[in-house]
């Protein structure tokens, strides 16, 4: 954004930031808030990784239809992610397997990866926040 | 929340003005929104109105100033993709102005 780069002091620290998303996407605000906190993270320029784990992985689900609870479908704007140049999407292995998921089934397209592969990445991260 | 009469028709508006209820959205709420910010709508704002809608309606959000500015450039062509285009339609900021025309939340991470 122009008018934020040129608020910016000069510093340009870039921290890698995970955001861990662990919860069904409707039910609580934990899914809708995070993916807030996320677009706002990128507008920043920060380095964004997201991963979907545990019933994280349902706000991925293809063909989510919310009519009947009256809330707003917000899983098209994963799909948004890629114009905000957030490109690293990450779904736990074991996560799709608990519940007969694979790839195929989610709206974009993520690295699934093995829990030793996530630990590692958790590793490298200068933040994570769950949500 | 405060409700404004736009054409003999009330709508519900936030403390900043944007329209709360996006499927109320007409060309007549339009019109009283770019009187609001000052705006005279031109086609090349509708487009830009027009193009943030379709881009609503795909994603679910209203974007971010880089990303409008990035998918317009995509869309309509260099020329009109980048700040300083988009700033003569909107002097005070594209994304904002032209989501209040267009009916739209304010966008996430406009600050």
């Amino acid at each position: 954004m122009s008018d934020m780069d040129e608020m910016e002091d000069g510093s340009g620290i870039v921290k890698k930031f995970m955001f861990l998303n662990r919860k069904a996407p409707h039910g609580t605000v934990y899914a809708l808030e995070g993916l807030e906190v996320v677009l706002i993270t990128a507008a920043f320029d920060q380095d964004v990784s997201m991963v979907f784990t545990d019933d994280g992985i349902y706000q991925l689900m293809k063909g989510i239809d919310t009519k009947g609870i009256e809330v707003k479908d917000f899983s098209r704007t994963y799909r948004a992610l890629e114009g905000y140049d957030i490109e690293k999407l990450y779904v736990d292995q074991a996560s799709l397997d608990a519940r007969g998921l694979t790839e195929d089934d989610l709206i974009v397209d993520v690295t699934v990866l093995s829990v030793d592969e996530m630990a590692n990445l958790m590793a490298e991260q200068d933040v994570v926040i769950s949500f | 929340m405060p409700m404004v009469d736009i054409a003999g028709k009330d709508y519900e508006v936030d403390e900043e003005g944007y329209l709360v209820d996006l499927s109320q959205w007409n060309e007549d709420v339009a019109k009283y929104m770019a009187v609001e910010e000052k705006v005279e709508l031109t086609d090349s704002h509708w487009e830009v109105v027009n193009f943030l809608r379709e881009y609503y309606a795909e994603y679910q959000i209203a974007p971010a100033v880089r990303v409008l500015t990035k998918a317009i450039g995509k869309k309509l062509g260099a020329e009109k993709g980048n700040n300083k285009y988009l700033y003569e339609l909107f002097p005070y900021g594209p994304a904002k102005q032209a989501c209040k025309i267009a009916g739209l939340p304010k966008p996430t991470g406009c600050i």
